[in-house]
């Protein structure tokens, strides 16, 4: 007999109490619990989080100037050679020529594959370090190998991006320039890349992030920036290993600040911008 | 002694820039093997790991609990905000120092967390932060009245989600995961700078005692990343293929 | 106990509200075994909602929804019995696109009945016959028809041998030249002696088939009979109005 039988009571009791006091912890006091579990922990050494943060304070606005605003200038001269470059790579991608678009898709794999700190090894050791025109020795200094370093692959990656948002402008407006008459160079600059650089606004950004957050790579090889002048900073105190944490806390906090509102301003422009496709 | 390690050997004495020592000495060759089978295991147990803390992460952002979702969103963007290797030192030297240890002779203190733990640790979140939303677009994807067809046959939500919501939303988000797991395999390389023995570390400090290795050295690194890299795409590409669906996803 | 002289669905005084919104103001009908009933009605009438509460995928705040004697909205129920005995085909098909037709059909009888799978497959090609789609067992959702996939929808419902099947403006999203084909599936679906409620546009159709139709507007029913009669003589002037409309 085909009967519809209640199987239990949907349980109605779950902790509720409970939970709705979890829910109304607020953020920043989950922030300060996971601050202070640490900062607990090396209290128990013989500097105390004061003495930790007094230093940290002491060297913090050379930090700063020096280490930090010299990785900003890393990622913007990077980024500048990267998207020039990138630009020209992804104008092969889409090249009528086979043998072009081959040479474009070639290196852009190979430049996407390879992890940057390996490409970084590869520019900062191959290169001299200086170089001879007219007969004039000109220093070719560590970190201008580091830009160029970095920019490879964020040029490999901006093709990728130029060759996707030129390709998701419909044909039937190549078609419809071609009828007008227009050169196939007329019809990319005029009519193709206005409409689709608001495209590229938002992954270009997020690859600026990612870049930016490269720039320390450079400290391996020894360029003087943010994570180098923070480890001599700590030698210079008589590495303890109570300063760590604050130190490289620090560091983090830098670049959070610095990034978050990128990735956050990113995701307004891609919402942005989709919905007028 | 065979004729191709003669010719390097030779090469290597001509020409002082040129010295492919891993070629025809046992030892450098050892090394550059142990740096690569290093940098696969590494490579293995960060994808895992960040697939399963990436999922675990995207069911919890679902969660009905606002203190999860806030714990997890908190998580997602310290992670995909800060620099992977600043992320790595700190791991490694900050929390590091608090790792408890343990003495097996009575005489040396051996941390139970290795560099080579810190370092799956660290790169494992990394990409586990980018995977949870990778894994969360993905299941926003599936549509909701494909989900309530299965409800009206009766299958449970379980089923729900095992048959239908995962299979579309992993079809969905597969080239993104793909490209996020590519990146973190490359990534492992930065554990070079807390002294993980993997392949770059290997190169270089290869090169540092044999300085006439580095140019065939640094070859080396560049191809052997790249066909790494380009093997992982590969398999990932043919996954997407297999499982493509006639009239779903690209 | 239910016998099957009483109504095999009974719905008295239904109401439903999203916020402010009133859908369902007091809706109650009864449908007896082997009935067809279609409902009409213009467009955010409440038609779909009325036929979501009847296998719950809409809640209700008033009033009682039994099948077969059992209420639907006993908050004890598991649903997923009811929705074993009650089928429904949706306006957008909602196949599971990354199954093919034949394991769309046999994935929940084998997953949720738990019936052996060569029983299950034997039934799944016969339902697929029944409905006209022999030869298309391997295609994907993708590769078919909005009309080929909406007959692999209804044979999906019937392979858990359902005790009435719900349609909600199953022919709503498909080409004219298509609709004919799935509503001939409906027809003999039918005349077979299923029950089934259908909310539907197709007025010819509903007039052939129908053996009540009722006629809703605003949240109510209007007007209810035999499609002779409410299609010939209308009482109520919305009737009268929103069929001079249609047809």
């Amino acid at each position: 007999m085909a009967v519809l039988l209640p199987l239990r009571a949907a349980p109605q009791m779950d902790g509720f109490s409970l939970t709705s006091w979890l829910a109304n912890i607020k953020w920043w006091q989950i922030g300060l619990l996971l601050l202070i579990w640490p900062v607990h922990a090396f209290a128990q050494g013989a500097v105390t989080v004061n003495d930790a943060l007094a230093v940290l304070y002491k060297w913090a606005p050379f930090l700063v100037l020096n280490g930090f605003l010299f990785n900003v200038l890393i990622s913007v001269l990077s980024m500048a050679l990267g998207t020039g470059l990138g630009v020209l790579v992804g104008l092969t991608l889409i090249s009528k020529w086979y043998a072009l678009r081959l040479i474009g898709n070639t290196g852009t794999a190979f430049f996407r594959n390879a992890p940057w700190l390996v490409l970084l090894f590869v520019v900062l050791l191959a290169f001299p370090f200086e170089f001879t025109i007219f007969g004039m020795r000109v220093p070719f200094p560590g970190w201008i190998k580091a830009v160029i370093g970095l920019s490879l692959p964020v040029a490999a990656n901006i093709a990728i991006v130029v060759r996707g948002a030129i390709q998701s402008v419909p044909s039937a407006q190549w078609e419809a320039a071609e009828s007008l008459s227009f050169t196939r160079i007329q019809t990319l600059w005029q009519i193709i890349i206005p409409q689709c650089i608001k495209r590229m606004i938002p992954p270009w950004m997020n690859w600026y992030a990612i870049l930016t957050m490269a720039t320390p790579l450079c400290s391996i090889l020894g360029t003087e920036e943010m994570v180098t002048l923070t480890r001599q900073a700590m030698e210079a105190e008589g590495n303890k290993p109570e300063f760590l944490m604050p130190f490289y806390g620090f560091v983090l906090v830098l670049f959070f600040l610095y990034c978050y509102p990128i990735a956050k301003l990113t995701v307004r422009l891609e919402r942005k911008f989709a919905v007028k496709l | 002694m065979n004729v191709l390690s003669d010719y390097f050997r030779d090469l290597a004495e001509r020409s002082p820039r040129w010295d492919f020592v891993w070629l025809y000495d046992g030892s450098a060759t050892d090394r550059i093997l142990s740096g690569l089978w290093v940098t696969i295991q590494l490579s293995v147990i960060c994808v895992i790991a960040s697939l399963v803390i990436g999922f675990a992460g995207s069911m919890l952002q679902t969660s009905r609990y606002r203190i999860a979702r806030l714990f997890v969103s908190g998580y997602l963007q310290i992670f995909r905000n800060t620099p992977p290797l600043v992320q790595l030192l700190f791991f490694y030297f900050a929390l590091g120092q608090f790792t408890p240890s343990y003495s097996p002779d009575g005489w040396t203190q051996i941390p139970l967390i290795s560099n080579v733990g810190w370092a799956a640790i660290s790169l494992s979140l990394f990409g586990a932060a980018f995977n949870v939303e990778i894994f969360r677009s993905g299941l926003e994807a599936v549509p909701n009245s494909t989900t309530e067809a299965a409800d009206a046959l009766g299958m449970s939500r379980w089923l729900i989600f095992s048959e239908i919501q995962f299979p579309l939303a992993l079809r969905v988000c597969l080239p993104a995961l793909s490209s996020n797991l590519i990146n973190l395999v490359k990534t492992t390389s930065q554990a070079f700078a807390i002294a993980v023995p993997e392949l770059l570390y290997q190169s270089a400090s290869l090169w540092n005692d044999h300085p006439a290795t580095q140019n065939p050295t640094m070859l080396l690194l560049l191809v052997v990343y790249v066909g790494l890299v380009g093997i992982l795409s590969l398999g990932l590409r043919l996954l997407e293929r297999r499982m493509r669906v006639p009239g779903y996803g690209g | 106990m239910w016998s099957p002289t009483q109504p095999i669905v009974a719905m008295k005084d239904v109401k439903k509200s999203y916020g402010d919104f009133d859908v369902l103001k007091g809706i109650s009908m009864d449908i007896m075994k082997g009935e067809v009933v279609c409902i009409i009605g213009p467009s955010g009438s409440g038609k779909s909602t009325l036929i979501r509460c009847i296998n719950a995928l809409n809640d209700i705040q008033h009033g009682s929804i039994t099948v077969e004697g059992q209420e639907v909205h006993d908050p004890g129920l598991d649903k997923r019995i009811l929705r074993r005995k009650v089928g429904m085909v949706f306006q957008q098909y909602n196949l599971f696109p990354h199954k093919t037709a034949l394991q769309n059909i046999m994935m929940a009888p084998v997953k949720v009945l738990k019936e052996p799978r060569a029983e299950v497959e034997e039934r799944a090609r016969a339902l697929l016959k029944k409905v006209r789609l022999e030869g298309k067992e391997n295609s994907y959702p993708g590769e078919l028809s909005g009309g080929q996939q909406q007959r692999v929808a209804i044979a999906r419902s019937l392979a858990m041998r359902p005790d009435i099947m719900l349609f909600d403006e199953v022919t709503a999203a498909l080409d004219p030249e298509t609709v004919k084909e799935v509503l001939v599936t409906i027809k003999e679906l039918a005349a077979d002696g299923m029950t089934c409620i259908l909310v539907t546009h197709e007025m010819g159709f509903a007039k052939e088939v129908a053996d009540k139709v009722y006629f809703t507007d605003r949240g109510l029913i209007v007007e209810e009979g035999h499609p002779s009669e409410i299609f010939t003589n209308p009482k109520d002037p919305r009737t009268k109005a929103f069929l001079s409309q249609i047809l």
